[in-house]
Protein backbone atom coordinates (compact mmCIF):
# COMPACT_ATOMS: atom_id res chain seq x y z
CA UNK A 1 0.00 0.00 0.00
CA UNK A 2 2.71 2.14 1.15
CA UNK A 3 4.88 1.63 -2.04
CA UNK A 4 1.86 2.15 -4.20
CA UNK A 5 1.22 5.72 -2.76
CA UNK A 6 4.87 6.58 -2.97
CA UNK A 7 5.33 5.48 -6.56
CA UNK A 8 2.00 7.87 -7.40
CA UNK A 9 3.69 10.39 -4.95
CA UNK A 10 6.93 10.12 -7.67
CA UNK A 11 4.95 10.44 -10.67
CA UNK A 12 3.26 13.36 -9.72
CA UNK A 13 6.39 14.81 -9.03
CA UNK A 14 8.49 13.83 -12.09
CA UNK A 15 5.01 15.21 -14.20
CA UNK A 16 4.81 18.05 -12.29
CA UNK A 17 8.23 19.34 -13.31
CA UNK A 18 8.57 17.82 -16.32
CA UNK A 19 5.39 20.29 -17.21
CA UNK A 20 6.88 22.80 -15.27
CA UNK A 21 9.83 23.24 -17.47
CA UNK A 22 7.83 22.77 -20.39
CA UNK A 23 6.28 25.74 -19.33
CA UNK A 24 9.68 27.84 -18.93
CA UNK A 25 11.25 26.02 -21.71
CA UNK A 26 9.74 28.14 -24.64
CA UNK A 27 8.36 32.10 -23.81
CA UNK A 28 4.95 30.65 -23.22
CA UNK A 29 4.87 30.72 -19.45
CA UNK A 30 6.60 34.28 -19.72
CA UNK A 31 4.16 35.77 -22.05
CA UNK A 32 0.92 34.16 -20.43
CA UNK A 33 1.80 35.89 -17.06
CA UNK A 34 2.87 39.51 -19.21
CA UNK A 35 -0.37 39.60 -21.01
CA UNK A 36 -2.30 37.96 -17.81
CA UNK A 37 -1.15 40.76 -15.82
CA UNK A 38 -1.49 43.40 -18.52
CA UNK A 39 -4.95 42.63 -19.18
CA UNK A 40 -6.25 42.56 -15.54
CA UNK A 41 -4.48 46.00 -15.56
CA UNK A 42 -6.58 47.86 -17.56
CA UNK A 43 -9.19 46.03 -16.77
CA UNK A 44 -9.10 47.11 -13.42
CA UNK A 45 -8.09 50.53 -14.00
CA UNK A 46 -9.97 51.66 -17.10
CA UNK A 47 -12.92 49.40 -16.76
CA UNK A 48 -13.75 49.46 -13.11
CA UNK A 49 -11.87 53.11 -12.37
CA UNK A 50 -9.93 51.33 -9.79
CA UNK A 51 -8.96 54.61 -8.09
CA UNK A 52 -11.63 57.18 -8.49
CA UNK A 53 -13.82 54.73 -6.20
CA UNK A 54 -11.26 55.77 -3.69
CA UNK A 55 -11.81 52.99 -1.45
CA UNK A 56 -9.25 50.75 -0.16
CA UNK A 57 -10.83 47.95 -1.68
CA UNK A 58 -9.36 45.07 -3.87
CA UNK A 59 -13.11 44.40 -4.99
CA UNK A 60 -12.83 46.38 -8.48
CA UNK A 61 -9.53 43.90 -9.30
CA UNK A 62 -11.07 40.88 -8.11
CA UNK A 63 -14.21 41.08 -9.78
CA UNK A 64 -12.43 40.37 -13.22
CA UNK A 65 -10.68 37.52 -12.28
CA UNK A 66 -13.62 34.92 -13.09
CA UNK A 67 -13.21 36.66 -16.55
CA UNK A 68 -9.99 36.66 -16.93
CA UNK A 69 -9.31 33.03 -16.07
CA UNK A 70 -12.33 31.77 -18.24
CA UNK A 71 -9.92 32.70 -20.83
CA UNK A 72 -6.46 32.18 -19.77
CA UNK A 73 -6.58 28.94 -18.27
CA UNK A 74 -7.85 27.05 -21.04
CA UNK A 75 -5.11 29.02 -22.88
CA UNK A 76 -2.73 27.74 -19.80
CA UNK A 77 -4.05 24.08 -20.17
CA UNK A 78 -4.84 23.88 -23.62
CA UNK A 79 -1.05 21.90 -24.31
CA UNK A 80 -1.34 19.85 -21.38
CA UNK A 81 -2.65 16.61 -23.26
CA UNK A 82 -3.12 17.70 -27.17
CA UNK A 83 0.18 18.20 -27.60
CA UNK A 84 0.84 14.92 -25.56
CA UNK A 85 -1.19 13.07 -28.30
CA UNK A 86 0.10 14.88 -31.37
CA UNK A 87 3.51 13.84 -30.72
CA UNK A 88 2.87 10.58 -29.83
CA UNK A 89 4.92 10.94 -26.45
CA UNK A 90 1.65 9.86 -25.00
CA UNK A 91 2.23 6.52 -26.19
CA UNK A 92 6.03 6.77 -23.99
CA UNK A 93 4.28 8.10 -20.84
CA UNK A 94 1.77 5.48 -21.32
CA UNK A 95 4.08 3.08 -20.95
CA UNK A 96 6.06 4.23 -17.64
CA UNK A 97 5.22 2.44 -14.67
CA UNK A 98 3.40 5.41 -12.64
CA UNK A 99 -0.29 5.73 -11.79
CA UNK A 100 -2.36 7.33 -14.40
CA UNK A 101 -4.38 9.82 -11.78
CA UNK A 102 -0.89 10.94 -10.78
CA UNK A 103 -0.37 11.94 -13.96
CA UNK A 104 -3.39 14.21 -14.57
CA UNK A 105 -2.64 15.58 -11.11
CA UNK A 106 0.94 16.23 -11.61
CA UNK A 107 -0.07 18.25 -15.07
CA UNK A 108 -2.83 19.87 -13.37
CA UNK A 109 -0.15 21.29 -10.44
CA UNK A 110 2.65 22.53 -13.14
CA UNK A 111 -0.48 24.64 -14.63
CA UNK A 112 -1.60 25.92 -11.46
CA UNK A 113 1.93 26.71 -10.67
CA UNK A 114 2.00 29.14 -13.58
CA UNK A 115 -1.36 30.92 -12.64
CA UNK A 116 -0.13 31.09 -9.01
CA UNK A 117 2.64 32.70 -9.87
CA UNK A 118 0.93 35.40 -12.01
CA UNK A 119 -1.55 35.63 -8.99
CA UNK A 120 1.52 36.28 -7.22
CA UNK A 121 3.21 38.84 -9.39
CA UNK A 122 -0.30 41.10 -8.80
CA UNK A 123 1.16 41.95 -5.61
CA UNK A 124 1.44 45.95 -6.66
CA UNK A 125 -2.49 46.19 -6.19
CA UNK A 126 -2.43 44.73 -3.02
CA UNK A 127 0.62 47.25 -1.84
CA UNK A 128 -1.33 50.75 -3.80
CA UNK A 129 -5.10 49.69 -1.47
CA UNK A 130 -2.44 49.74 1.50
CA UNK A 131 -1.17 53.19 0.53
CA UNK A 132 -4.65 54.57 -0.85
CA UNK A 133 -6.16 53.38 3.40
CA UNK A 134 -6.86 51.63 5.83
CA UNK A 135 -7.16 48.09 4.03
CA UNK A 136 -9.32 45.00 4.68
CA UNK A 137 -6.25 43.00 4.40
CA UNK A 138 -7.63 39.61 5.81
CA UNK A 139 -10.70 40.07 3.24
CA UNK A 140 -8.26 40.49 0.51
CA UNK A 141 -5.85 37.40 1.23
CA UNK A 142 -9.03 35.53 1.45
CA UNK A 143 -10.07 36.45 -1.79
CA UNK A 144 -6.63 35.60 -3.05
CA UNK A 145 -6.86 32.33 -2.19
CA UNK A 146 -10.41 31.53 -3.05
CA UNK A 147 -8.94 33.12 -6.59
CA UNK A 148 -6.40 30.97 -7.01
CA UNK A 149 -8.60 27.56 -5.55
CA UNK A 150 -10.95 28.67 -8.77
CA UNK A 151 -8.23 28.89 -11.05
CA UNK A 152 -7.63 25.10 -10.32
CA UNK A 153 -11.35 24.72 -10.77
CA UNK A 154 -10.65 26.50 -14.52
CA UNK A 155 -7.70 24.45 -15.61
CA UNK A 156 -9.09 21.16 -14.74
CA UNK A 157 -11.86 22.55 -17.01
CA UNK A 158 -9.48 23.27 -19.91
CA UNK A 159 -7.16 20.04 -19.12
CA UNK A 160 -10.31 17.64 -19.33
CA UNK A 161 -10.98 19.33 -22.79
CA UNK A 162 -7.41 19.09 -24.11
CA UNK A 163 -7.79 15.05 -23.00
CA UNK A 164 -9.73 14.80 -25.27
CA UNK A 165 -8.09 15.89 -28.83
CA UNK A 166 -4.77 16.43 -30.62
CA UNK A 167 -5.56 20.05 -32.05
CA UNK A 168 -4.45 22.40 -28.52
CA UNK A 169 -6.58 24.94 -30.23
CA UNK A 170 -9.71 23.01 -30.41
CA UNK A 171 -8.64 22.45 -26.64
CA UNK A 172 -8.63 25.62 -25.95
CA UNK A 173 -11.55 26.56 -27.68
CA UNK A 174 -13.48 23.90 -25.93
CA UNK A 175 -12.48 24.77 -22.81
CA UNK A 176 -13.62 28.22 -23.28
CA UNK A 177 -17.23 27.74 -24.28
CA UNK A 178 -17.22 24.87 -21.29
CA UNK A 179 -15.96 27.90 -18.86
CA UNK A 180 -17.92 30.07 -19.97
CA UNK A 181 -21.39 28.31 -19.46
CA UNK A 182 -19.38 27.83 -15.68
CA UNK A 183 -18.92 31.58 -15.43
CA UNK A 184 -22.09 33.08 -17.26
CA UNK A 185 -24.51 31.20 -15.32
CA UNK A 186 -23.91 33.42 -12.43
CA UNK A 187 -24.38 36.83 -14.17
CA UNK A 188 -27.31 38.62 -13.17
CA UNK A 189 -28.07 38.86 -16.74
CA UNK A 190 -28.60 35.34 -17.12
CA UNK A 191 -29.77 34.75 -13.86
CA UNK A 192 -32.40 37.56 -14.55
CA UNK A 193 -33.63 35.73 -17.92
CA UNK A 194 -33.67 32.42 -17.14
CA UNK A 195 -35.94 33.68 -13.02
CA UNK A 196 -38.29 35.50 -15.86
CA UNK A 197 -38.36 32.67 -18.52
CA UNK A 198 -38.62 29.63 -15.51
CA UNK A 199 -39.38 31.51 -12.23
CA UNK A 200 -36.93 32.64 -9.77
CA UNK A 201 -35.77 29.21 -8.63
CA UNK A 202 -34.19 28.53 -11.49
CA UNK A 203 -32.33 30.96 -11.82
CA UNK A 204 -31.03 30.21 -8.19
CA UNK A 205 -30.27 27.01 -9.38
CA UNK A 206 -28.38 27.97 -12.47
CA UNK A 207 -26.62 30.54 -10.65
CA UNK A 208 -25.80 27.87 -7.61
CA UNK A 209 -23.45 26.21 -10.54
CA UNK A 210 -21.47 28.92 -11.45
CA UNK A 211 -17.76 30.04 -10.34
CA UNK A 212 -19.43 33.43 -10.07
CA UNK A 213 -21.29 33.07 -7.73
CA UNK A 214 -19.25 31.00 -5.68
CA UNK A 215 -16.54 33.55 -5.97
CA UNK A 216 -18.82 36.78 -4.97
CA UNK A 217 -19.36 35.27 -1.44
CA UNK A 218 -15.37 34.79 -1.10
CA UNK A 219 -15.19 38.55 -1.68
CA UNK A 220 -17.16 39.53 1.10
CA UNK A 221 -14.20 38.40 3.53
CA UNK A 222 -16.42 35.49 4.79
CA UNK A 223 -14.55 31.85 3.77
CA UNK A 224 -17.56 29.69 2.96
CA UNK A 225 -16.93 26.20 3.13
CA UNK A 226 -19.48 25.58 0.74
CA UNK A 227 -18.05 28.01 -2.03
CA UNK A 228 -14.21 25.94 -1.00
CA UNK A 229 -16.16 22.67 -1.14
CA UNK A 230 -17.61 23.07 -4.88
CA UNK A 231 -14.58 24.28 -6.40
CA UNK A 232 -12.50 21.37 -4.80
CA UNK A 233 -15.71 18.90 -5.91
CA UNK A 234 -15.77 20.75 -9.12
CA UNK A 235 -11.79 20.19 -9.67
CA UNK A 236 -12.11 16.37 -8.56
CA UNK A 237 -14.34 16.02 -11.13
CA UNK A 238 -12.41 17.35 -13.69
CA UNK A 239 -9.85 15.18 -12.99
CA UNK A 240 -11.53 11.81 -13.28
CA UNK A 241 -13.07 12.63 -16.19
CA UNK A 242 -9.42 13.67 -17.19
CA UNK A 243 -8.04 10.08 -16.19
CA UNK A 244 -11.02 8.73 -17.66
CA UNK A 245 -10.32 10.75 -21.21
CA UNK A 246 -7.30 9.44 -21.14
CA UNK A 247 -8.00 5.97 -20.10
CA UNK A 248 -10.28 5.77 -22.53
CA UNK A 249 -7.24 5.98 -25.46
CA UNK A 250 -5.84 2.61 -23.96
CA UNK A 251 -8.76 1.00 -25.70
CA UNK A 252 -7.74 1.90 -29.27
CA UNK A 253 -9.54 5.07 -29.64
CA UNK A 254 -7.53 7.70 -31.20
CA UNK B 1 10.75 -14.18 -19.49
CA UNK B 2 8.14 -12.79 -22.05
CA UNK B 3 5.09 -15.19 -22.09
CA UNK B 4 2.02 -14.14 -24.79
CA UNK B 5 -0.56 -15.54 -24.52
CA UNK B 6 -3.13 -15.34 -27.47
CA UNK B 7 -3.32 -11.48 -27.45
CA UNK B 8 -6.08 -10.19 -29.59
CA UNK B 9 -7.14 -6.36 -30.80
CA UNK B 10 -9.54 -5.20 -33.16
CA UNK B 11 -9.85 -1.79 -34.48
CA UNK B 12 -13.24 -1.37 -35.28
CA UNK B 13 -13.90 -4.64 -36.19
CA UNK B 14 -10.90 -4.66 -37.89
CA UNK B 15 -8.74 -7.74 -36.42
CA UNK B 16 -4.83 -5.92 -36.07
CA UNK B 17 -3.61 -8.67 -34.04
CA UNK B 18 -5.27 -12.13 -33.50
CA UNK B 19 -4.80 -14.85 -31.09
CA UNK B 20 -0.93 -14.40 -31.11
CA UNK B 21 1.16 -16.24 -28.33
CA UNK B 22 4.58 -17.25 -27.61
CA UNK B 23 7.11 -17.41 -25.20
CA UNK B 24 10.54 -15.48 -25.31
CA UNK B 25 13.78 -16.74 -22.57
CA UNK B 26 16.99 -15.12 -21.34
CA UNK B 27 18.69 -14.37 -23.91
CA UNK B 28 16.78 -14.46 -27.03
CA UNK B 29 16.91 -11.69 -29.45
CA UNK B 30 13.13 -11.37 -31.51
CA UNK B 31 13.36 -10.56 -35.20
CA UNK B 32 9.53 -9.49 -35.11
CA UNK B 33 8.87 -9.29 -39.27
CA UNK B 34 5.65 -8.27 -41.00
CA UNK B 35 4.69 -5.98 -44.06
CA UNK B 36 3.55 -2.58 -43.27
CA UNK B 37 0.08 -3.03 -41.18
CA UNK B 38 0.81 -6.48 -40.31
CA UNK B 39 0.49 -5.52 -36.62
CA UNK B 40 3.57 -5.31 -35.35
CA UNK B 41 3.38 -1.63 -33.54
CA UNK B 42 -0.41 -3.00 -32.08
CA UNK B 43 1.41 -6.42 -30.49
CA UNK B 44 4.66 -3.94 -28.83
CA UNK B 45 2.04 -1.25 -27.41
CA UNK B 46 -0.40 -4.24 -26.15
CA UNK B 47 2.93 -5.69 -24.46
CA UNK B 48 4.19 -2.39 -23.31
CA UNK B 49 0.58 -1.77 -21.55
CA UNK B 50 -0.06 1.26 -23.90
CA UNK B 51 -3.00 -0.46 -25.22
CA UNK B 52 -5.53 -3.02 -23.65
CA UNK B 53 -5.79 -6.55 -25.53
CA UNK B 54 -9.52 -7.42 -26.54
CA UNK B 55 -8.58 -10.53 -25.19
CA UNK B 56 -5.07 -12.15 -23.49
CA UNK B 57 -2.40 -11.35 -21.77
CA UNK B 58 1.02 -11.07 -21.79
CA UNK B 59 3.35 -11.83 -18.35
CA UNK B 60 6.77 -10.53 -17.99
CA UNK B 61 8.84 -12.27 -14.98
CA UNK B 62 5.08 -13.69 -14.14
CA UNK B 63 3.40 -9.86 -13.73
CA UNK B 64 0.38 -9.88 -16.03
CA UNK B 65 0.17 -6.29 -18.02
CA UNK B 66 -3.51 -6.30 -18.30
CA UNK B 67 -4.08 -7.34 -13.96
CA UNK B 68 -0.63 -5.95 -13.20
CA UNK B 69 -0.12 -3.50 -15.19
CA UNK B 70 2.51 -1.09 -13.41
CA UNK B 71 4.76 -4.04 -11.65
CA UNK B 72 5.12 -5.21 -15.29
CA UNK B 73 5.87 -1.92 -16.94
CA UNK B 74 8.87 -1.86 -14.25
CA UNK B 75 10.10 -4.69 -15.94
CA UNK B 76 9.65 -3.45 -19.60
CA UNK B 77 11.80 -0.68 -21.78
CA UNK B 78 9.86 0.16 -24.67
CA UNK B 79 11.25 2.28 -27.97
CA UNK B 80 7.67 3.24 -29.40
CA UNK B 81 7.53 3.19 -33.49
CA UNK B 82 9.53 6.50 -34.25
CA UNK B 83 11.06 7.05 -30.68
CA UNK B 84 8.52 9.87 -29.90
CA UNK B 85 10.44 12.61 -27.47
CA UNK B 86 9.38 15.29 -25.52
CA UNK B 87 10.88 18.32 -28.38
CA UNK B 88 11.25 20.56 -25.99
CA UNK B 89 13.61 19.08 -23.67
CA UNK B 90 16.89 18.23 -23.78
CA UNK B 91 18.55 14.38 -23.50
CA UNK B 92 19.76 14.48 -19.99
CA UNK B 93 16.31 16.28 -18.82
CA UNK B 94 14.31 13.90 -20.75
CA UNK B 95 16.73 10.84 -19.10
CA UNK B 96 15.99 12.55 -15.36
CA UNK B 97 12.38 12.22 -16.32
CA UNK B 98 12.37 9.16 -16.92
CA UNK B 99 14.58 7.85 -13.99
CA UNK B 100 12.21 9.92 -11.48
CA UNK B 101 9.58 8.39 -13.09
CA UNK B 102 10.99 4.79 -12.86
CA UNK B 103 11.38 6.28 -8.87
CA UNK B 104 14.91 6.45 -8.71
CA UNK B 105 16.74 8.33 -6.51
CA UNK B 106 19.56 10.72 -7.11
CA UNK B 107 22.49 8.55 -6.70
CA UNK B 108 21.06 5.64 -8.89
CA UNK B 109 19.54 8.18 -11.45
CA UNK B 110 23.42 9.16 -12.21
CA UNK B 111 24.68 6.36 -12.54
CA UNK B 112 22.19 4.95 -14.86
CA UNK B 113 22.18 8.71 -16.79
CA UNK B 114 25.80 8.68 -16.85
CA UNK B 115 25.47 4.96 -18.28
CA UNK B 116 23.21 5.13 -20.89
CA UNK B 117 24.48 8.23 -22.79
CA UNK B 118 27.54 6.69 -22.80
CA UNK B 119 25.83 3.18 -24.04
CA UNK B 120 23.60 4.99 -26.89
CA UNK B 121 26.67 7.29 -27.59
CA UNK B 122 24.85 10.88 -27.02
CA UNK B 123 27.12 12.32 -24.67
CA UNK B 124 27.72 15.52 -27.29
CA UNK B 125 24.49 16.27 -27.69
CA UNK B 126 23.07 15.82 -24.24
CA UNK B 127 22.50 19.45 -23.92
CA UNK B 128 20.91 20.49 -26.64
CA UNK B 129 17.09 20.84 -26.86
CA UNK B 130 15.73 17.37 -28.46
CA UNK B 131 13.66 19.38 -31.15
CA UNK B 132 17.12 20.53 -32.91
CA UNK B 133 18.75 17.30 -32.86
CA UNK B 134 18.79 14.80 -36.15
CA UNK B 135 16.74 11.58 -36.37
CA UNK B 136 19.44 9.57 -36.05
CA UNK B 137 20.49 11.51 -32.77
CA UNK B 138 16.57 11.20 -31.25
CA UNK B 139 16.24 7.80 -31.97
CA UNK B 140 19.19 7.13 -29.99
CA UNK B 141 18.09 8.94 -27.58
CA UNK B 142 14.66 7.11 -27.00
CA UNK B 143 17.10 3.70 -27.35
CA UNK B 144 18.95 5.45 -24.31
CA UNK B 145 15.48 6.25 -22.38
CA UNK B 146 14.23 2.54 -22.93
CA UNK B 147 17.06 0.57 -21.48
CA UNK B 148 17.67 3.08 -18.88
CA UNK B 149 15.93 1.19 -16.12
CA UNK B 150 18.19 -1.92 -17.01
CA UNK B 151 14.70 -3.73 -17.44
CA UNK B 152 15.06 -7.65 -18.26
CA UNK B 153 12.41 -6.98 -21.45
CA UNK B 154 13.46 -4.67 -24.20
CA UNK B 155 10.73 -3.91 -26.73
CA UNK B 156 12.12 -2.04 -29.86
CA UNK B 157 10.13 -0.96 -32.09
CA UNK B 158 11.98 -0.29 -35.92
CA UNK B 159 15.34 0.78 -33.37
CA UNK B 160 17.38 1.74 -36.00
CA UNK B 161 14.83 3.14 -38.40
CA UNK B 162 16.61 6.09 -40.17
CA UNK B 163 20.31 5.49 -38.35
CA UNK B 164 23.45 5.65 -41.04
CA UNK B 165 25.56 2.53 -41.18
CA UNK B 166 27.93 2.96 -38.67
CA UNK B 167 24.94 3.93 -35.98
CA UNK B 168 23.37 0.70 -37.09
CA UNK B 169 25.86 -1.31 -36.43
CA UNK B 170 26.40 0.44 -32.86
CA UNK B 171 23.10 -0.18 -31.64
CA UNK B 172 23.51 -3.66 -33.31
CA UNK B 173 26.31 -4.12 -30.96
CA UNK B 174 25.04 -2.65 -28.09
CA UNK B 175 22.02 -4.84 -28.33
CA UNK B 176 24.48 -8.00 -28.66
CA UNK B 177 25.97 -6.52 -25.22
CA UNK B 178 22.71 -6.25 -23.77
CA UNK B 179 21.37 -9.59 -25.16
CA UNK B 180 22.78 -11.62 -22.76
CA UNK B 181 20.69 -11.47 -19.34
CA UNK B 182 17.61 -10.13 -21.63
CA UNK B 183 14.42 -11.06 -23.98
CA UNK B 184 14.71 -8.61 -26.56
CA UNK B 185 11.83 -8.24 -28.98
CA UNK B 186 13.17 -5.74 -31.90
CA UNK B 187 10.99 -5.19 -35.21
CA UNK B 188 12.27 -3.78 -38.34
CA UNK B 189 12.06 -3.79 -42.10
CA UNK B 190 15.59 -4.41 -42.46
CA UNK B 191 15.44 -7.95 -43.34
CA UNK B 192 19.82 -7.85 -43.68
CA UNK B 193 20.11 -6.95 -40.14
CA UNK B 194 18.11 -10.03 -39.01
CA UNK B 195 21.07 -12.48 -39.40
CA UNK B 196 23.33 -10.46 -37.20
CA UNK B 197 21.22 -9.06 -33.90
CA UNK B 198 18.23 -11.32 -33.64
CA UNK B 199 18.21 -15.78 -32.89
CA UNK B 200 14.81 -16.04 -33.54
CA UNK B 201 12.33 -14.44 -36.03
CA UNK B 202 8.20 -14.29 -36.18
CA UNK B 203 6.79 -13.24 -38.99
CA UNK B 204 3.30 -12.23 -38.60
CA UNK B 205 0.81 -11.43 -41.34
CA UNK B 206 -2.29 -9.82 -40.88
CA UNK B 207 -2.25 -10.13 -37.31
CA UNK B 208 -1.23 -13.63 -36.93
CA UNK B 209 1.75 -15.85 -36.82
CA UNK B 210 3.15 -17.35 -39.82
CA UNK B 211 6.78 -18.53 -38.72
CA UNK B 212 8.67 -18.92 -35.84
CA UNK B 213 11.98 -19.74 -37.02
CA UNK B 214 15.87 -19.26 -36.63
CA UNK B 215 17.14 -16.96 -39.31
CA UNK B 216 18.94 -19.31 -40.27
CA UNK B 217 15.99 -21.73 -41.13
CA UNK B 218 13.89 -19.30 -42.43
CA UNK B 219 16.85 -18.04 -44.98
CA UNK B 220 17.12 -22.06 -46.23
CA UNK B 221 13.41 -22.44 -46.72
CA UNK B 222 13.75 -20.40 -49.86
CA UNK B 223 16.79 -20.34 -52.44
CA UNK B 224 16.33 -16.45 -52.58
CA UNK B 225 17.51 -15.95 -48.80
CA UNK B 226 15.88 -14.41 -46.26
CA UNK B 227 14.04 -11.93 -48.37
CA UNK B 228 12.93 -14.68 -50.92
CA UNK B 229 11.57 -16.55 -47.76
CA UNK B 230 9.86 -13.66 -46.04
CA UNK B 231 7.78 -12.53 -49.15
CA UNK B 232 7.10 -16.28 -50.03
CA UNK B 233 5.25 -16.43 -46.47
CA UNK B 234 3.61 -13.88 -46.48
CA UNK B 235 2.06 -13.72 -50.17
CA UNK B 236 1.56 -17.43 -49.29
CA UNK B 237 -0.52 -16.34 -45.87
CA UNK B 238 -2.71 -13.89 -48.31
CA UNK B 239 -3.40 -16.88 -50.91
CA UNK B 240 -0.86 -16.04 -53.40
CA UNK B 241 -0.20 -12.32 -55.00
CA UNK B 242 1.05 -9.78 -51.51
N1 LIG C 1 -5.57 3.21 -33.13
C1 LIG C 1 -5.93 2.57 -34.24
N2 LIG C 1 -7.17 2.69 -34.75
C2 LIG C 1 -7.53 2.02 -35.87
N3 LIG C 1 -6.73 1.19 -36.55
C3 LIG C 1 -5.47 1.03 -36.09
C4 LIG C 1 -5.00 1.71 -34.93
N4 LIG C 1 -3.70 1.35 -34.71
C5 LIG C 1 -3.40 0.48 -35.71
N5 LIG C 1 -4.44 0.28 -36.55
C6 LIG C 1 -4.46 -0.61 -37.70
O1 LIG C 1 -4.00 -1.87 -37.29
C7 LIG C 1 -3.18 -2.46 -38.28
C8 LIG C 1 -1.84 -2.83 -37.70
O2 LIG C 1 -1.09 -1.66 -37.45
P1 LIG C 1 0.37 -1.69 -36.85
O3 LIG C 1 0.75 -0.29 -36.58
O4 LIG C 1 0.41 -2.63 -35.73
O5 LIG C 1 1.22 -2.26 -38.05
P2 LIG C 1 2.79 -2.47 -38.15
O6 LIG C 1 3.01 -3.93 -38.38
O7 LIG C 1 3.47 -1.86 -37.03
O8 LIG C 1 3.13 -1.70 -39.50
P3 LIG C 1 4.39 -0.82 -39.90
O9 LIG C 1 5.40 -1.75 -40.43
O10 LIG C 1 3.87 0.05 -40.98
O11 LIG C 1 4.83 -0.08 -38.70
C9 LIG C 1 -3.11 -1.45 -39.41
O12 LIG C 1 -4.02 -1.82 -40.40
C10 LIG C 1 -3.52 -0.15 -38.78
O13 LIG C 1 -4.16 0.67 -39.71
MG1 LIG D 1 4.77 -0.39 -36.79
Amino acid sequence: MRGRFEGTLNGIKAVWRRELSAYFATPVAYVFIAIFLLVLGVFTWELSNFFETGAADLGPFFYWHPWLFMLFMPALAMRLWADETNAGTSELLLSLPISLPGVVIGKLLAAWSVAALALALTFPWWISVNILGPADNTAIALSYFMSLIMAGAYLGVGAAMSALTRSSVLAFVTGVVVAFLLTAAGWPLVTGAVSSLLGSGAGDAIAQFSFLTHFETAQRGVLELRGLLFFAGFLTLCLILNTLFVEHRRSGVQ
Amino acid sequence: MLDLDALSKSFDGYRAVTDLSFELDKGEVLGFLGQNGAGKSTTMKMVAGVLEPDIGDARVLGQSIVSNRREAQRLIGYLPEGAPLYRDMTPLTFLRFLADAHGMDRIARKTAVDRVIADARIASVTGQPISTLSKGFRRRVGLAGAILHDPPVLLLDEPTDGLDPIQKRAVRALIARMAHNKAIIISTHTLEEVPAMCSRVIVIDHGRMVADKSPDDLAASASGGLEEAFITLVSEARGGGA
